[in-house]
């Protein structure tokens, strides 16, 4: 199953980024085997209406659940219109302390 | 004639300005008063009447879910992230839509037709012989301002009247769509260091657009010298300075107009409105 982080960087050990329209890197991790891709948010610097377009990124690449810190309203409809679970994590840290997280799920729910 | 009355801060004077002005050159040849100001109009206030509200209304598509195969290709369009096609449904998010009619052109199905939503009115009232007051308001909700200040002017300009165009603060969208197509612009500012920044923004803003502006300080405490360094550097001409006053002040709280309750100021008015024109290049 692929969940995608938000972070500010293109690696697992990047810190996390709490927006999630305009967040710099989604990180999508398999959880079967931990490998991950970076994608480059390309609407990390858009003007409006971010939140929707950085959704349909995650749906294209077939996430099932997303880690960040704030997803607005917008964002919100599409990703749970999709099914999309949201999980937030604003501890500060790196990709992979909010993976380990996760994966112990002690992050809340949030959608 | 099209003289825009712009500040960059709020609340150092536009309207005033803007009411004042209109209300003088009114004795003497027709004008029509723009509030443009559409969030937040306030001319209305010194010119309290009856008007006439017609709606603006902006397009926005309506989906035919039995025809609509869900392709995408609106969704890929749409730079607003106003649409999202998902496998089963397509969700729409209205105040995010702009209304430019790019997924109706690109949808191959002819899914999609537009719709007309209204956003807010523009009204018009008639409260002196020679003064008509057009009032843009966008509804509680609405985002978009632009659509409503654009059919403000449109209307406005229907006539032959000299046009003065009450902006919103600022420097945003609704600022340059009221600037837009102005022959001069006046810049109320204050002598406060907030007045002075904001000023350097919108007079950027004019300068931009090709809009020659000169400089109303208002309120002033005698103490103007970084705003007069700053018109002398630019260039920017200091048309009318008007000092921080009780008096002025009382006048404009219970919604009267300063040339009405003192007319002796309507001579510094006219003054005002004729290096107004000498700036529109239009003559002394």
């Amino acid at each position: 199953m692929k969940l995608c982080f938000t972070a500010q960087g293109a690696t697992l050990e990047s810190p996390t980024e709490d927006r999630f329209g305009r967040a710099p890197y989604f990180i999508i991790v398999e959880s079967e085997d931990g490998s991950f891709d970076a994608i480059r948010n390309p609407y990390a610097d858009g003007g409006g209406g971010v939140g929707p377009k950085a959704a349909q990124v995650l749906i294209a690449n077939n996430v099932k659940a997303l880690v960040s810190g704030q997803v607005g309203g917008n964002a919100k409809e599409v990703l749970a219109a999709a099914g999309i679970a949201m999980y937030t994590f604003r501890a500060g840290g790196t990709v992979k302390d909010a993976l380990d997280q996760f994966t112990k799920n002690t992050l809340a729910r949030s959608g | 004639m099209k003289l825009a009355v712009a500040s960059g801060k709020g609340g150092t004077g536009k309207s005033m300005i803007a009411a004042n002005l209109a209300f003088t050159l009114s004795r003497t040849e027709p004008v029509s008063l723009v509030d443009c100001d559409v969030e937040e109009p306030n001319l209305h206030l010194f010119f309290p009447g009856q008007g006439t509200p017609r709606d603006v209304t902006v397009p926005v598509p309506v989906i035919d879910d039995s025809l609509c195969d869900r392709c995408g290709k609106c969704g890929d369009f749409c730079q607003y992230g106003a649409i999202t096609v998902l496998p089963n449904r397509v969700l729409f998010f209205a105040e995010l839509c702009h209304s430019c009619g790019g997924c109706t052109l690109v949808c191959p199905k002819k899914a999609i037709r537009e719709e007309q939503k209204r956003i807010g009115t523009v009204s018009l009232s008639l409260p002196l012989p020679f003064l008509d007051l057009f009032t843009g308001t966008l509804d509680t909700g609405s985002p978009h301002a632009v659509p409503v200040i654009r059919e403000a002017k449109k209307q406005a300009a229907a006539g032959d009247s000299i046009m003065i165009i009450d902006t919103a603060p600022g420097t945003s969208c609704p600022v340059v769509e009221a600037l837009e197509g102005c022959d001069a612009c006046i810049l109320v500012t204050e002598s406060t260091p907030f007045g002075l920044h904001d000023l350097q923004l919108a007079a950027d803003v004019t300068a931009r657009l090709g809009i020659p502006a000169g400089i109303v300080i208002n309120r002033s405490d005698g103490n103007d010298e970084e705003i007069l360094r700053f018109c002398t550097d630019h260039d920017l001409d200091v048309m009318m300075t008007i000092p921080f006053s009780r008096e002025i002040a009382a006048i404009q709280s219970r919604g009267d107009l300063l040339c009405r309750a003192r007319p002796e100021w309507q001579k510094d008015f006219m003054g005002l409105w004729v290096k107004c024109r000498a700036l529109a290049g239009a003559g002394p």
